[in-house]
């Protein structure tokens, strides 16, 4: 199959130090791919960087096999849709007028969106299930559907590869997997999807591949069971952590383990 | 609810041109609607089809007097506040002026200086826009040259730009003949458009023309300007390029503006807040209505300015004194139209 994604020796650097370096990873079309690591690791500044917010300092990114640094700002937003972690409206627009924002790179600069673009923006929020805020401010929206609605400004870009940058912080259990859900839904579609998580369980949840970033290095690729594993995450996150099967539920689990637990090193592989 | 809003929104446009008509009447000299109507005949004929102009009184008091000044509060209103609701979307904050890269202060000091050095009514609108400009290229070469990103390094060279040109113009004040310097520099800096003529509207269109209308064809963008950097970014726009477009635009609107009416204030601030209660903070709506709102706002205000005493009340001040408590009445209010 088609690469979709191909980020090739990519590293990043504010000036002092590279953030990250040497990070080579690719994406088939609809696949998932959780990126893990903590705080600090540069997992956000990566999904910039491919975004075309930063700049990287050395290696490539192609999207279907072109290279971004000459697609251009607008070429590269007409492939790729960046999900922010939160976003801080200053003015409250309504939510329609809001995604509907997500057709800038399909404008010209002196244009605004068209009938068409509205429907376009519509038809976003009904694949999000928000058909019904369209008319509401986004000021006035929960967490979870501003989360959504950012999705949604996302998908109206049509993006083949969509960048998701840590959706379920700030979000409660059930809004948490109402956007997984979502992002398998999409990838489904044919969407590819690269995601920051802080919850290596989510990658069990919805991801095909999963990465372990830390110290600047990508030190895990691959499929998300053989990433996700105690000794990775445990490595990785310096707490100790077991993975377990839920039988009957035929799905893996990731635990932070107790201080009892820390002792019988039995459990710890 | 959108659809029985939209004839009430077309009226707010038609309100420009019923000021415009009304202060034809507003003044110290009465004229009567008989005579404006026969004058306007008049005028009207000779415009288009050559007949000799009217030398009456009432002519020049209409026509000479009346009309450059309302068609230069209009345009003066309307420019400020265009430029107040520009500023406010690219800084990401709703108490943003036109003034925020110290373009005031500069036109200020620019026109002080004019007062001191010649006393020239043409060299004083031109040194007061080019000072405008000046000290919106120190504010923009400062920001740029700076480690930091973003907007508020901008703010922060424009309040250095603006402490500058407020030094600058105590010092020009200073120095200044006490009994007929000085008070020319004070009251302009007051603001008026007492002395406007045609001569002067003509120079001031094309900068407000090209200003304006390049705001207007953006004016979507900045919808997406407001979200911030790096989300307007992930959406595809240049926005080092699209700012400082919105940037130099707004000035030539700012200084403009200033060159002939002096430093008003609150005009370009209050104006896009009651324009986002009527419309939203949309700017393919908003931008317009702020023209609109603002032209009337400031018509109002100079009407009142010429007919509340014998003598003219600075439009600084009434603008403060006007702008101030309608902006306390919002804030009550809390529709403010942003969080």
């Amino acid at each position: 199959m088609e690469l979709m994604l191909e980020v090739n020796s990519l590293a990043f650097s504010y000036g002092n130090g590279p953030v990250f370096e040497n990070v080579s990873f690719s994406l088939k079309k609809g696949e998932v791919m959780c990126i893990l690591g903590p705080n600090g690791a540069g997992k956000s500044t990566l999904i910039k960087c491919i975004a075309g917010i930063f700049k990287p300092a050395a290696g490539s990114i192609r999207i279907l096999g072109e290279d971004t640094a000459s697609l251009g700002a607008k070429g590269i937003a007409r492939q790729i849709g960046y999900v922010p972690q939160q976003n801080e409206v200053v003015f409250p627009f309504t939510v329609l007028d809001f995604v509907v924002m997500g057709r800038a790179p399909h404008l010209s600069m002196f244009s605004s969106p068209s009938a068409e673009d509205m429907e376009i923006a519509r038809e976003s929020l009904e694949v999000v299930g928000l058909s019904d805020l369209a008319e509401r401010p986004v000021s006035s929206l929960s967490g979870g559907q501003s989360q959504m609605v950012l999705i949604a400004r996302a998908l109206v870009q049509e993006p083949s590869l969509l960048l998701l940058d840590e959706p379920t912080s700030h979000l409660d259990f059930g809004n948490q997997v109402f956007v997984l859900e979502t992002v398998q839904r999409l990838a489904s579609l044919g969407i590819s999807i690269v995601m920051n998580t802080h919850m290596p369980d989510h990658a069990f949840l919805v991801g095909s591949r999963a990465a372990a970033l830390t110290g600047g290095k990508l030190v895990a690729l691959g499929e998300v069971e053989t990433v996700v594993t105690s000794k990775m995450m445990s490595s990785v996150y310096g707490v100790k952590v077991a993975v377990r099967e839920i039988e009957d539920m035929k799905r893996k689990v990731c635990l932070p383990l107790n201080g009892k637990q820390y002792t019988e090193t039995k459990l710890i592989h | 609810m959108p659809e029985c809003r939209y004839p009430r929104i077309a009226l707010v446009y038609m309100l420009p041109v019923a000021l415009l008509i009304g202060s034809l009447f507003v003044g110290r000299y009465q004229t009567p609607v008989s005579a404006v109507v026969d004058e306007s005949m008049k005028a009207f004929s000779s415009l288009f089809f050559g007949t000799p102009a009217s030398v009456s009184t009432q002519h020049t008091i209409l026509f000479n007097v009346r009309l450059p000044r309302i068609l230069a509060a209009l345009l003066v209103g309307a420019a400020l506040s265009t430029a107040g609701a520009s500023f406010q979307g690219i800084f990401r904050n709703p108490l943003v002026s036109p003034y925020i890269l110290g373009v005031g202060a500069g036109a200020g000091f620019g026109a002080c200086l004019a007062i001191l050095l010649w006393d020239n009514y043409l060299l004083i609108q031109l040194m007061a826009f080019a000072f405008g400009l000046l000290a919106m290229f120190l504010a923009i070469s400062m920001g740029k040259a700076s480690k930091g990103t973003g907007t508020l390094v901008f703010v922060l060279s424009g309040i250095i730009v603006n402490s500058i040109f407020t030094a600058l113009t105590s010092l020009v004040k200073y120095v200044a003949d006490p009994y007929d310097e000085l008070p020319a520099i004070v009251f302009w800096l007051m603001g008026s458009l007492a002395a406007v003529r045609y001569g002067d509207l003509l120079y001031i269109l094309l900068p407000m023309f090209v200003g304006a209308l390049v705001l207007f064809l953006l004016r979507w963008r900045l919808n997406l300007l407001s979200l911030g950097d790096e989300e307007a970014k992930a959406l595809g726009m240049n926005v080092e390029k699209m700012r400082l477009i919105v940037i130099v635009c707004a000035t030539l609107l700012t200084s403009a503006a200033v060159s002939i009416s002096g430093v008003i204030g609150w005009v370009g601030l209050v104006v896009p807040h009651i324009s986002r209660m009527i419309v939203g903070p949309n700017y393919n709506r908003l931008l317009p209505m702020s023209m609109v709102i603002g032209a009337s706002f400031m018509l109002l205000v100079d009407d009142l300015s010429r007919t509340i005493v014998a003598t003219e009340i600075p439009l600084g001040i009434l603008t403060s004194l006007v702008g101030a408590p309608l902006f306390a009445y919002l804030i009550r209010r809390g529709r403010m139209g942003w969080n």
